[in-house]
């Protein structure tokens, strides 16, 4: 093949997986026809807090057509291994109960129908406890949930001081302090494809297949629960109907459950959730109070920051602590600030536990930030990019860990591409589509989102990925990365068939399970493209040289890779010509998890939003009339399939900011369906501007960095700060409801 | 009860409940799983089909009310291996990721598409009416992978297609 075919490597090929997605022949995990599978369902904990006293079964209902799973079935230990062991598959007779819809039994039988009838006769009986459902009755030991402090962690960053007195001194002799308290709402992911699962036993092997963002997460939570040597546990992913984060660590629950049922029931058993049980019982972005304060001196430069992050981790610890190390490695925010003091905490409640969700504690803690640069340019008087260009980080600078950026630092870029497009702001009063009087304000958000694990997380991790040349002279992509949607086999395909100079037809990735690709680590952190997709990079590169190698001492220089690559095949003799690369951390990139100090991620994306809107001031909406971000994603392998990234976080983060909530009442989620529990439709969304500014990173594949989170942490602090432009009023807590505006009216000041 | 339908062009004739959800009767008995459930109470579009020329949520439709009538679902858009236009520009413009809610989205985007309902496309211009139809028209199918503004590309990109063919401006 002429290299001049292959498309290079940032060119929009159309998706691999597309044809088959647009014709409903891509077949999830309740599409699979598994002849003869019978249907699980979980029973679940009525109660926040108590103590299982029993678990009875009516006696007058028929239990021979169905199967019942509880604690003492489980072979290995009642654990979903995660970071600790602490929560259970299903929670034992005398152990405590620890949320609503915690799952306690579990029941299968031939049909779904019957299954819910079954479970409508299974009653645990619970004593239930007083339980904890604030940050504050967490702190404040109102029960202890979790060791002696109800603290899941706690971290600290300190920069540029040693005691608290020097930070208190900074603030002493500021000009001015900036300080706010700061409350994000929880979010529901909502994937449209409810979670689902899938477990069969044949020759003494567990599999199990579902919709999943990291197979080996599951295969490693497996181990322990079911009592198996790692070969006799296989996982794979079947096509997934989105994650975001939701099917990140939650799939392993729901494969203990399938696998228990199907070692009792016999036969192949899987649990599909309903939509309800599944907003209800599965993890939620972490809730988060975020108080942070400013000082600046008279020229307007920021003298020290001091943060203080509590999140609620619910109910078991699951990855909460990572969470929180994200959301206070970002909370003093892409500026400059020679005193950085950062606390962070994440606590146990009795809500059902919070977990992943795009962004990962960042958005969270970038909402206080960027409220915060907001309230700092308005007490200036300063327009709200200026202030943002003034004070941000460049390579050269310091950050808030002590790390000193150096390539790929995209904020002047980012800024100018904003700022390019801005135009005039619209007309501040005006009339809506309904004909009510309307108020219109814009504003302007910069943020930044480290790429791939935190600290030394990719070194721990190590991740690997193969390429290899098949048997019928096509080449394989080995790795345990998922595509979620986000297109990783696309990209995969593209990076493969560049770095090869084949046409990617003669590329394909292989389905993501345990048994055939190597641990790449999970499909999380916008790691896949940087890392995996680096790994893929090195293996092409060398796989092709062994070709070419091989090729001159055959005869066979200077012909086309595709015609070596059938010739060699060809030679099964010679066994498998694979190349599997294991992750190596660029040069220069350190971290001290002890201090916190160090390069707290190997390269960031930079991003910058603008927003537009027009609050309604009869009904108190905010209707969201124009966004644009641009983001430096390093390079775009995909281009419109990069768009597409960026424009789906965009709105997620615009729901969070004006729409979407998760409401807690007594522990249990009260709005529990898609009816209550909304997420932006058509209708609802704005048109998306999205400019793609690259910076190259010089240790990604083609110069790319993580893109997958970044568009999830700016836009809802850029709603909040055009809201405060149109009334004058300040917007501290999400979501920014009508209920919320009109609350704030007595506040407005409308210019 | 004994129902018939017109599934895709072809009679289709199964034996069920009436008050069995159209939605299982597509996936559990025909066998057509393109149909997605994405919430069971009609409100993401994932299990939209054409009943009769209608786009309807198939989990809220009834057995017993299909008997006679016309179901297009999402495996009867492509004629053979030739994608609908609609299917096409999905493709080709990004608007399928995850690809759960993209049959509903297909199914209700070739109706509009086939029956000239997104009014105002020329061979150029602005289309920003156009679009703010689409997305009207399409607001009863929810995506949380695209943030839409593809996936209104790929329908407005197909109405042009098919508008051209036709020849001329609807």
């Amino acid at each position: 093949m002429d290299p001049q075919v292959v498309p290079p490597v940032g060119a929009s090929v159309p998706r691999v997986d597309g044809v088959a997605k647009v014709t409903g022949r891509a077949r999830y995990l309740d599409d699979l026809d598994v002849p003869g599978a019978w249907h699980g369902v979980t029973v679940r904990s009525k109660v926040a807090f108590g103590v299982l006293d029993a678990i009875d079964l009516d006696a007058d209902f028929d239990w021979s057509q169905v199967v019942v799973v509880t604690a003492d079935d489980i072979p290995g230990t009642n654990t979903i291994l995660a970071i600790e062991e602490d929560q259970p598959a299903l929670v034992r007779v005398g152990g405590r109960v620890m949320h609503v819809d915690e799952p306690i039994a579990l029941v299968a039988a031939p049909t779904r129908a019957l299954a819910f009838e079954a479970a409508r006769h299974v009653h645990p009986r619970v004593r239930a406890l007083p339980p904890v459902l604030t940050i504050d009755d967490a702190l404040a030991k109102k029960q202890l949930l979790y060791k002696d402090d109800n603290v899941y962690k706690e971290l600290w960053i300190r920069k540029g001081h040693t005691t608290d007195a020097e930070v208190d001194a900074a603030f002493a002799r500021a000009h001015q302090v900036i300080e706010g308290t700061y409350a994000t709402s929880p979010q529901e992911q909502m994937y449209i494809e409810p979670q689902a699962m899938l477990a069969e036993w044949r020759d003494g092997r567990c599999h199990i297949v579902g919709s999943m963002q990291c197979p080996y997460y599951v295969h490693k939570a497996m181990k322990p629960l079911l009592g198996l040597a790692p070969q006799d546990v296989v996982i794979t992913q079947s096509v997934t109907g989105g994650g975001f984060g939701g099917k990140e660590e939650y799939p392993s629950m729901i494969a203990a459950h399938v696998a228990l049922l199907a070692a009792k029931a016999r036969r192949a058993v899987k649990i599909v959730y309903d939509r309800d049980e599944d907003i209800a019982a599965t993890t939620k972005r972490h809730p988060c109070r975020t108080h942070h304060r400013l000082a600046v001196d008279e020229r307007g430069e920021i003298l020290a920051i001091d943060v203080d992050v509590v999140m609620d981790g619910g109910a078991y610890l699951t990855l909460s602590p990572v969470v929180l190390s994200r959301g206070v490695l970002h909370a003093a925010g892409p500026y400059r600030a020679p005193i950085v003091r950062v606390r962070g905490r994440v606590v146990a409640t009795n809500h059902p536990p919070h977990g992943a969700f795009r962004g990962f504690g960042a958005p969270q803690t970038t909402f206080a930030y960027e409220r915060q640069m907001q309230k700092l340019a308005r007490a200036r008087g300063e327009d709200p990019l200026a202030v943002r260009r003034r004070l941000a980080l460049r390579s050269g600078d310091t950050t808030a860990t002590g790390q000193v950026l150096g390539f790929s630092v995209g904020t002047d870029e980012v800024l100018a591409a904003i700022e390019r497009v801005a135009g005039p702001a619209p007309a501040r009063e005006g009339v809506g589509p309904t004909g009510s009087p309307v108020r219109r304000g814009r504003s302007v958000c910069f943020y930044f989102h480290g790429a791939g694990f935190t600290g030394s997380g990719e070194q721990r991790l190590a991740g690997r990925a193969t390429v290899a040349l098949a048997a019928d002279g096509t080449f394989e992509v080995r790795s345990s990365s998922t595509d979620i949607g986000q297109g990783a086999i696309t990209m995969f395909t593209q990076i493969a068939a560049a770095s090869l100079g084949v046409d990617p037809s003669l590329v394909s990735v292989v389905d993501p399970s345990t048994a055939l690709v190597p641990d790449s680590g999970p499909t999380v952190a916008s790691r896949t493209c940087m890392v995996v997709g680096g790994l893929v990079d090195q293996g092409a590169r060398a796989v092709r040289a062994q070709l070419e190698a091989w090729a001159s001492e055959h005869g066979l220089a200077g012909r086309p890779l595709a015609e070596i690559a059938r010739a060699r095949a060809a030679r099964t003799e010679l066994g498998e010509l694979a190349h599997t690369v294991q992750y190596e951390p660029p040069p220069g990139i350190e971290w001290d998890d002890a201090t916190y100090t160090g390069a707290a991620y190997p390269v960031y994306g930079w991003a910058a939003c603008l927003v537009d809107v027009a609050v309604d001031l009869d009904t108190y909406e905010v209707a969201i009339e124009r966004c644009v971000q641009a983001v430096d994603v390093g390079k775009a392998i995909n281009p419109t399939i990069v768009r597409g990234q960026i424009e789906g976080g965009t709105l997620q983060a615009l729901g969070w900011a004006v729409l979407e909530n998760v409401v807690y009442k007594d522990g249990r989620v009260a709005n529990a369906n898609m009816t209550n529990c909304i997420v932006p439709t058509f209708a609802d969304a704005p048109e998306l501007e999205t400019i793609l500014v690259e910076v190259p990173y010089p240790f990604g594949p083609g110069g790319a960095k993580g893109v997958g989170e970044i568009p999830m942490d700016g836009p809802a602090a850029a709603v909040a700060n055009a809201v405060e432009d149109a009334l004058g009023a300040p917007f501290d807590t999400l979501p920014i409801s009508p209920e919320a505006v009109g609350s704030t009216r007595p506040a407005w000041r409308l210019a | 009860m004994k129902i018939t339908m017109e599934v895709n062009g072809a009679a289709q004739t199964v034996e069920v409940s009436p008050w069995r959800r159209l939605l299982d009767v597509l996936r559990e008995d025909l066998r057509l799983t393109g149909t997605k459930e994405g919430c069971g109470e009609g409100e993401c579009g994932a299990c939209t089909v054409m009943l009769d020329g209608e786009a309807v949520n198939s989990c809220l439709v009834a057995a017993g009310q299909c008997d006679g009538r016309k179901v297009t679902t999402v495996e009867g858009l492509a004629d053979g291996e030739m994608l609908h236009a609609v299917q096409k520009a999905l493709v080709a413009c990004g608007g399928a990721q995850c690809g759960i809610c993209t049959p509903g989205i297909a199914v209700c985007a070739a109706h509009l598409v086939d029956r000239g309902l997104v009014r105002g496309i020329g061979a150029a211009g602005d289309d920003t009416s156009a679009r703010a139809q689409v997305r009207e028209l399409l607001a009863g199918n929810i995506c949380r992978c695209t943030g839409y503004q593809l996936i209104v590309d790929a329908v407005i990109a197909a109405a042009r297609e098919v508008a051209g063919t036709r020849g001329g401006d609807r």
